[in-house]
């Protein structure tokens, strides 16, 4: 049996900072099987979770100290609510990973503890019938469960609440802003020579730094001031959010002569940009609906391509007059 | 969710009360709050709060319960629209893909 170490170094803190930043992201598999933390007894509890690094490492840090059982299922390196949502941490994988491990010889009790966002693709029931083990789904932070562990098993009712604070919605951005980055040079690339063609090289500048700022507005602005942004839909606030980025750009680079013509496009074009950044974050928080989402594209995507397009035809009529 | 609401009426969320036997299977892995028992019977208490994550219908032991669950994210879902239409997919969104 592996036992595992409780302690981190360097390397674990700079896995996770790469973790966020998208870098490599699965070069963090941890072999799936069953580990002892300490020195678990057969009574020792037994505990569910992904191969997925940053799980991996939260619930291993937060049971120092502890003598438990761990058992990581193979999600190929995912975390468990990602995984649930496509099945992998699922019935067939846990039931599949208790077997094979011989679990049921290692303790003596019939008990399963996971983490309450596997929920989404864990059976509780079929997992009973297959492999005789009763599923408890403790809570949704890892942070929550040393209370569990000493409450005796018992979950409160904060401890099965989702969050999405400020720092919860501020570690997801720096892996959205990553992804962008290719889409976001190409793009405002293309609003440079455009706009440099059209109007000369204080124009295109301008214009370049309008785009870059849109989309920064709907990636950081938009998550970040999510609650304080008006509306319940995301392309409402991340609109919001391009505005208000619209026009303090437009005030604080008024020597670059704006013409009226280009004001109207940025207030046309730039809520626009942003609203589709912010939109897309949906994927990320923890409270949106697929059907609510489904309903925001239907109606937005429609009025952001129909933005955008009015301002590039504002900005062409305002050349030809 | 405390601060945070999402768009009215449109979870896909249903319950039917006639099958539920009032385990409280539904309660239990919510993250939202959805539910509540009282008379050995679920209710929704909160429908609109409701992520549509699908944990209460894949856990309800005698299937009480159905909501149109998958992938929730604009990038996702345009994914998945390109791929239907063999187009193929579009970069950007770190949602679970
Ligand atoms: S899980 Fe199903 S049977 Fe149990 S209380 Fe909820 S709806 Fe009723
Ligand atoms: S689908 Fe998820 S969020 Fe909606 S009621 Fe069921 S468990 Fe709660």
């Amino acid at each position: 049996m592996a036992r595992i170490a409780t302690q981190t170094g360097f390397a674990d803190t700079l896995g996770t900072w790469k973790a966020r930043w998208g870098i490599g992201r699965m070069d963090f598999l941890v072999p799936p099987g069953l580990y002892a933390i300490g020195r678990p007894t057969p009574d020792a509890p037994v505990l569910v979770t992904a191969n997925y690094k940053m799980s991996y490492d939260i619930v291993r840090l937060t049971l120092d100290s502890r003598n438990c059982w761990l058992l990581v299922l193979e999600t190929y390196g995912i975390n468990v609510w990602c995984a649930a949502g496509k099945g992998t941490f699922g019935t067939g994988e846990l039931v599949r990973r208790v077997t094979s491990s011989g679990l049921a010889r290692v303790v003596n009790h019939r008990r399963l503890i996971l983490p309450l966002l596997g929920a989404p693709g864990v059976a509780a029931h079929q997992v009973k019938q297959r492999c005789g083990f009763t599923v408890s789904y403790a809570c949704i932070r890892a942070a929550d469960l040393p209370e569990y562990l000493d409450n005796g098993l018992a979950t409160t009712p904060a401890m099965r609440r989702l969050t999405f604070t400020l720092y919860e919605r501020l570690v997801l951005i720096p892996v959205e802003l990553v992804l962008t980055l290719k889409a976001l040079a190409v793009i405002s690339g293309l609003v440079l020579l455009a706009c440099g063609v059209l109007g000369g090289l204080t124009a295109g500048l301008t214009a370049f730094g309008a785009y870059i700022g849109a989309v920064l507005s709907g990636i950081v602005l938009g998550p970040l001031l999510l609650p304080w942004l008006p509306g319940r839909s995301f392309a409402v606030k991340g609109a919001v959010a391009g505005l208000v980025w619209a026009l303090c750009y437009r005030y604080l680079t008024t020597a670059a002569g704006w013409s009226i013509a280009a004001t109207l496009a940025a207030l046309l074009v730039l809520p626009a940009v942003s609203a589709f950044y912010t939109l897309n974050f949906t994927g990320c928080s923890t409270y949106t609906s697929r059907s609510g989402v489904r309903k925001e594209m239907r109606l937005g995507l429609p009025v952001m391509g129909g933005a955008v397009l009015a301002g590039v035809v504002v900005l062409l009529i305002g050349r030809l007059i | 969710m405390k601060g945070f609401r999402y768009l009215k009426d449109v979870a896909t969320l249903e319950l039917d009360r006639e099958t539920c036997i009032g385990c409280g299977r539904c309660v239990e892995v919510c993250p939202h709050q959805v539910f509540a028992v009282a008379d050995r019977k679920a209710g929704m208490v909160d429908r609109d709060a409701c992520m549509e994550c699908g944990a209460c219908a894949l856990n309800c032991p005698v299937k009480a319960i159905t909501v149109d669950s998958g992938v929730g994210c604009a990038s996702g879902m345009i994914n998945e629209w390109l791929q239907e239409r063999k187009l193929g997919r579009l970069g950007g969104g770190s949602c679970c893909d």
